[in-house]
């Protein structure tokens, strides 16, 4: 456990110490402001939540969250910094975790920074706060399932283009396989996978959180979900950590 | 007198390709072991095998008892290691490098406070201990992960290339440093060099083509023939020899 705090420490104080962690928020405090009062209308709708915005976050999410996690193994090898690191004494799940809490805190920080856009909507009516919490629960659980599939990937190449890409597509998938486009041409053509797609989609669980619920199926597929590659990922580095 | 690393039959493979074969050696507390061989030899890939951070694909290695494959942090935490090229993470300072390796080896507060100066002053890195690693030249970032590798005093130091890319003075720092560290630890120092063995090793051991081709003191080996680098020569290339 020491060895997964003393990790997640250097892992965290490492974005701050390049300017990897201010552009990353920077671009997602303009893109998420500019989506939710633009193309989410927020002051059309007339309404005092925070419904637009939470439907761009995935969206948002899809290309910075890969920028976050290609590098998080990548750059290890290409450094040469993993050999380092998996000579000290920690186990492999500890430097996996570590990374993974790390760069999950960071999403964290960068969601907690929307936060003027709660105060707006309690300055122009009256929102019901629970539902915005939960809401910013369920945007941190897409941020965390993308963060562990981007990182597992991450694991299997030096190369960060290669890392990004391959998460970006990974992303796009578990995003858009709940969209109406993908969901309706499945069902009328192989309606077997159009329930499989719905499933898998995280667009279709972050529904019910910005709804309000949170529900234990999918706060399991969530948990489940991360596990799961995780555990590919130590795998993964356990497999090829010399390659 | 009790080996602290035991190295028996150990084998890499990297598809059809033998990098290491059937190395067998061990080396003693109070011996400073000069691992020797032609670029490619398999040196970096025991010295790997033995740190823990390669799989072999055969034989076995222990650190101070401690099976590096079935018990790897116990045999780590007996382990200081200066991987090939000595990385270090090039954003972090020089000591919070330190303090997060110390930390990783589970000191903390004043205890860590102390090893990190202690360390820093066996390599003379106080001058640079607010650094940024990146900004520094290559022969203090050797000196850091020397440092980082004696953190700990640990009884076994393996160290891949310490004097590589260090200027005259450097080198005879670094080789005065180990010759006062000897007598309570094993080391196995890669190199090649030839100068260095006779100035610092009271073994050598030399491979070429992933096998070992000598084992003996370094008198021993220089009296096989009219200078050192003859007798590496034939011993490492038989064919040349030959012809």
């Amino acid at each position: 456990m020491g060895g997964m705090v003393t990790v997640f420490r250097r892992e965290l104080a490492g974005y701050f110490a390049t300017p990897v962690a201010y552009v990353f928020i920077v671009i997602f405090l303009v893109m998420a402001g500019a989506l939710t009062f633009t193309l989410g209308n927020f002051f059309a709708r007339g309404q005092a939540d925070l419904q637009p915005f939470f439907t761009f976050v995935p969206w948002l999410f899809l290309f910075l969250v890969p920028a976050l996690t290609m590098r998080l193994w990548a750059e290890e090898r290409r450094l040469g910094t993993i050999e380092l690191l998996l000579t000290l004494p920690l186990a492999q799940w500890e430097a996996v975790v570590g990374k993974f809490l790390a760069a999950w805190a960071f999403c964290a920080i960068a969601l907690a920074l929307t936060f003027p856009l709660v105060i707006t909507v309690n300055l122009l009516g009256n929102p019901d706060n629970g539902v915005i919490l939960t809401g910013y629960l369920g945007c941190l659980m897409v941020a965390g399932a993308f963060l562990a599939v981007g990182a597992a990937i991450s694991a299997l190449t030096k190369n960060q283009v290669i890392a990004f890409v391959l998460a970006v597509a990974a992303c796009f998938f578990l995003t858009a396989a709940g969209s109406p486009v993908v969901t309706e041409f499945l069902s009328q053509r192989v309606p077997q996978l159009a329930d499989i797609a719905r499933s898998i989609s995280i667009t279709e669980r972050l529904g019910g959180f910005t709804r309000g619920v949170i529900s234990a199926r999918d706060v399991v597929f969530f948990a489940s979900f991360m596990a799961f590659f995780l555990f590919a990922n130590t795998i993964a580095i356990d497999q090829r950590k010399a390659d | 007198m009790t080996a602290l690393i035991e190295i028996e039959r150990l084998t890499k493979r990297f598809g059809a390709f033998t990098a290491v074969d059937d190395v067998t050696f061990s080396v003693a507390k109070g011996e400073v072991l000069g691992f020797l061989g032609p670029n490619g030899a398999g040196k970096s890939t025991t010295m790997r095998m033995l740190a823990g951070f390669m799989t072999p694909t055969s034989g076995t290695a222990r650190i101070c008892g401690e099976d590096v494959v079935d018990r790897p942090v116990p045999a780590k935490r007996h382990l200081g290691f200066l991987p090939e090229g000595a990385p270090t993470y090039p954003e972090m300072t020089v000591t919070g490098f330190l303090q997060f390796c110390g930390r990783a080896r589970g000191f903390h507060g004043s205890a860590l406070g102390d090893r990190v100066a202690h360390a820093m002053s066996l390599t003379q890195l106080e001058g640079v201990r607010l650094q940024p690693v990146e900004t520094l030249s290559k022969g203090f970032k050797r000196r850091v992960g020397l440092a980082a590798a004696l953190l700990h005093d640990p009884a076994v130091l393996v160290l891949d290339e310490p004097t590589d890319g260090l200027d005259p003075n450097q080198k005879h720092e670094v080789r005065n440093l180990i010759r006062a560290m000897a007598p309570n630890k094993a080391i196995v120092i890669s190199t090649h060099i030839l100068e260095e063995v006779a100035a610092v090793c009271t073994r050598a051991v030399v491979i070429a083509r992933g096998r070992v081709v000598a084992d003996a003191t370094p008198a021993e080996l220089a009296a096989k023939g009219p200078t050192m680098d003859a007798v590496f020569r034939a011993l490492t290339l038989p064919e040349v020899e030959a012809a």
